[in-house]
């Protein structure tokens, strides 16, 4: 923490004050590392990862929302109708494109976590000029297949990593 | 004299002690005593014996666990230790963390699948049962403390740090010597003794290392009781031994890491306390070369 | 703070910020120029090091804290969490618990240094009162920290020292009530030592800002004892002092390291990896080693109230030794009998802290009292009588003198008293 400079000597450059002063410095940038390190997600919340929804229960038209990783997630048993108009949205009025066969490769169940891409707040299902999402707080509007279509969020709603377990369950992460 | 002045000389002689107290530490069993039981040397006033040293792959400066003892010792605590005791801090998922038994991811899933894990409630509101996951912690067979003590009579301790919550006493001049050559298994050591100090089949509560002898946990070991899989003797002493290294990594999971990390730490401030050294006598020369003296 | 005016700022960020908040000359003339006497040696590196370890315990605690949970039934648990599932957990729990000990190592060794070279002496009086402020607040701030992990040791050490306030008559249950916030030390008892144990630090690193401006005002002491007279008696601190600094805790890193990453629980007790259980009372309750001189005085006085006076007056005495001491020559390198008094009350500074660990029993007793009694004789008799019946070696003309060699005529002590150099 001391010996990195020697001001105003002839000795400035003395390869032996060099050496010491870089090695301080690299002693004081890895023992930051772990300063940084510890504010990472801890082993438990690394593994707190994945949980299992029951969604036999869920009738179609009705959108169910469980919390994964502290966040909300929709789990939306979608209608024929939705499924259609969802399927047939051409890709070139999508500001962010991506086919509803991509996000729903079991067409009759969207999932999608619940965060706005805008700024964090959570949409509200069921609901805008898609019959999909909407976000209240400032305006964005989502299709029933989670795809941005107005306002000011930059990109569709992130798709968790899921699984169907047979037909009435999923695990979601 | 004036090649090595005085100073210099002492700190010579100050990283020589240290890296021979490194060379101590790391071949610091060596000279131990094997599985050996225990001494005869009576401690203080009470007659409890006192326990003898083991010599662990986890002692000093380069220690690390076995990890085929981990296993075997996690098997013992799973068929014997298990029926009474509760291990709350250990997740399955740390059986598969490095430094640690090291069983594969599969292998740690498989475990957490035996168990069955108290969840919910449910959207019906009612609690189950359900397969243990990587992130579920060892359950225990009793809802809570107050059930454990009825049945028992006295509350089986949890195990969780109970390597570092037991101890013995090494009296003076020992206990100075320890921290130099980096003695701190004193509480394996303690399990070891105990769990290899039922001398008199007569009464399994009496205890030759538990402080008034009269233990409540009866003589939880005898040999034969746990199948070993990979050929290791099915003695009490090996299930002691293999569970007592079981119980110091549950207590100190992070020993491996840390002992890796310390010795770079420590080569890193030798290195740089001996250049600050030559950089101090070369700033400090020029005042000594204005006085003409050589302090 | 000592008024050398040679910082000429050179760059325009500089010299604005110059006009407007003249730190950076306050800095220049505190730790780059100032006259350090060139004669220090090695035990004055400690208050450097002390500094560098408060900060390191602050930066330790506040990571710490970001995971820790000041709750009685979770603060046990959230501390094995810590060790096991933060990222470097261990480490930062290992380097402050062992930290602390760090801490009191140097100031024990700092404060020691103080005494054998009677740097609490005129003109420093108010830099030695200061330096006990800190000493106090660190054993209140240690103290408290210890309970957060909320072990047996931890729920048994705070049990007995905040009963000691049961011993003041008429209020003293009302006190300790007061004191735990219950009828025994409970939740709120530990929310409160830990919020007191997050504000103590920042309160002694207020002291110690007032410690370093007490010492520039007449500078440090040296082995010698003498003031610097002129300017061959002195070194600019930077960079002789900074190198020297550094490279002594460089040296202490590696023993502080030692304990972290090697023997991380040697200094702690294996009763606090047992949660705190108030139904039950450990069968030998000791507190960390750096209470235990205290603790034996305690314990030494076969009375509850006289054994509590004794051992705060044990702590709070070292604040009268200016005053104690009435030698007017400050180094014991020149006073024969004080350096046999100085070394012998370590000797029974450290058996005391033996005799705390053992228990109160047999020879313990009789030995507790022995030594209790000589720990205030040598403040209360033996300090004052020295000064008056010691004749001092001779003193060294001037600090130069004594570094550089050739004291021909060496003066004797009385002829050269010690007089404090102009400040400001």
């Amino acid at each position: 923490m001391v010996a990195s400079t020697i001001t105003d000597e002839p000795t400035r450059r003395d390869f032996l004050f060099i050496a010491t002063g870089a090695v301080g410095v690299v002693g004081a940038a890895a023992a930051v590392w772990p300063f940084l390190s510890q504010m990472s997600p801890d082993a438990t919340t690394l593994a707190a990862a994945s949980i299992e929804v029951d969604i036999g229960n869920i009738a179609p038209g009705q959108i169910v929302t469980v919390k994964w990783r502290g966040k909300p997630v929709f789990i939306s048993h979608r209608t024929p109708a939705e499924i259609e108009a969802a399927r047939a949205t051409p890709l070139s009025e999508l500001p962010d494109p991506a086919t509803d066969e991509s996000r729903a490769p079991n067409p009759e169940w969207l999932i999608v976590v619940g965060i706005c891409t805008h700024l964090g707040c959570v949409p509200i299902g069921n609901e805008g000029p898609y019959n999909g999402y909407f976000c209240p707080c400032h305006g964005s509007v989502y299709d029933a297949s989670g795809r941005i279509r107005q306002g000011p969020a930059p990109s569709n709603l992130a798709i968790p990593p899921y699984k169907f377990a047979g037909d009435a369950k999923v695990t979601i992460g | 004299m004036s090649l090595f002045p005085r100073k210099m000389r002492v700190g010579a002689g100050v990283a020589l002690a240290l890296i021979a107290m490194l060379v101590l530490a790391a071949s610091g069993t060596k000279g131990l005593a094997s599985d050996d039981a225990a001494t005869n040397a009576p401690a203080g006033s009470h007659d409890v014996k006192t326990p003898k040293r083991q010599a662990w792959s986890f002692y000093g400066p380069f220690g690390k666990f076995d990890q085929a003892q981990l296993q075997r010792g996690l098997q013992v605590f799973r068929e014997v230790c298990a029926t009474c005791h509760s291990l709350k801090s250990i997740a399955f998922r740390d059986l598969a963390a490095p430094g640690g038994p090291d069983f594969s991811e599969a292998q740690a899933k498989a475990l957490a699948a035996d168990y069955k894990i108290k969840d919910g409630p449910n959207d019906a509101g009612d609690m189950f049962e359900r397969p243990g996951r990587l992130s579920d912690y060892f359950p225990w067979n009793f809802p809570n403390a107050q059930a454990a003590r009825a049945a028992f009579g006295a509350l089986p301790p949890d195990l969780s740090v109970i390597a570092k919550a037991r101890t013995y006493h090494r009296g003076f001049p020992l206990f100075l010597v320890d921290p130099i050559i980096q003695y701190q298994e004193h509480g394996a050591d303690y399990i070891y003794a105990l769990l290899t100090g039922y001398a008199r089949s007569e009464d399994p509560n009496w205890n030759e290392y538990f402080p008034g002898h009269k233990i409540a946990m009866p003589n939880p070991l005898s040999d034969g009781a746990v199948d070993y899989a990979d050929g290791s003797p099915k003695t009490v002493r090996q299930y002691a031994k293999d569970v007592s290294a079981f119980l110091m990594w549950t207590a100190e999971p992070k020993l491996e890491e840390r002992k890796a990390i310390g010795f770079r730490v420590l080569v890193f401030l030798c290195v740089f306390a001996g250049l600050l050294y030559f950089v101090k006598r070369k700033i400090w020369a020029r005042v000594h070369d204005d006085a003409g003296g050589t302090h | 703070m000592s008024g050398h005016p040679t910082y000429v700022p050179t760059h325009p960020a500089a010299q604005w910020l110059e006009r407007r908040l003249p730190i950076l000359g306050l800095l220049h003339s505190s730790f780059v120029v100032f006259p350090n006497p060139r004669n220090l040696n090695y035990w004055w590196t400690f208050g450097g090091i002390l500094s560098f370890m408060l900060a390191a315990q602050i930066a330790t605690g506040v990571v710490l804290v970001m995971h820790y949970t000041p709750q009685a039934s979770l603060a046990f648990a959230s501390v094995e969490h810590i060790m096991r599932d933060v990222n470097y957990g261990w480490l930062f729990r290992y380097a402050h618990a062992n930290g602390a000990s760090m801490f009191f190592v140097a100031l024990y060794i700092h404060m020691f240094r103080g005494m054998y070279y009677g740097s609490y002496k005129e003109p420093r009086e108010v830099l030695w009162l200061l330096g006990i402020l800190i000493y106090l607040l660190t054993i209140a701030t240690a103290f408290m920290g210890y309970v957060l992990p909320w072990g047996q040791m931890s729920f048994w050490g705070a049990t007995v020292i905040t009963s000691l306030f049961s011993a003041v008559p008429f209020v003293g249950d009302s006190i300790t009530t007061w004191l735990w916030g219950g009828y025994a030390v409970d939740n709120a008892t530990l929310n409160r030592f830990f919020s007191l144990h997050y504000l103590l630090p920042f309160m002694i690193a207020g002291v110690v800002v007032l410690h370093i401006w007490a010492l520039h005002v007449p500078g440090s002491n040296n082995p010698t004892g003498l003031e610097p007279k002129t300017a061959k008696d002195t070194l600019p601190f930077h960079p002789y002092f900074t190198v020297k600094d550094g490279f002594a805790l460089a040296c202490f890193l590696i023993f502080f390291s030692w304990f972290i990453f090697y023997v991380p629980n040697y200094l702690n007790h294996a009763d606090n990896y047992i949660e705190a259980n108030p139904l039950q009372t450990p069968a030998h309750i000791v507190p960390e080693w750096y209470y235990l001189p205290f603790y034996a005085i305690l314990r030494s006085i076969p009375s509850k109230l006289g054994g509590t006076i004794a051992m705060f007056a044990a702590v709070l005495i070292f604040a009268f030794l200016p005053w104690l001491d009435s030698s007017r020559i400050k180094s014991a390198v020149y006073r024969p009998l004080y350096k046999i008094a100085f070394w012998a009350f370590v000797v029974c500074a450290v058996l005391l802290g033996y005799v705390g660990a053992q228990p109160p029993e047999g020879v313990y007793v009789l030995a507790a009292r022995l030594l209790t009694a000589y720990y205030f004789l040598h403040f209360l008799v033996i300090l004052p009588l020295l000064g008056i019946y010691e004749k001092p070696r001779p003193l060294p003309a001037s600090i130069a003198d004594s570094v550089l060699g050739p004291p021909k005529e060496a003066i004797h002590a009385d002829a050269n008293p010690a007089h404090p150099r102009k400040s400001g």
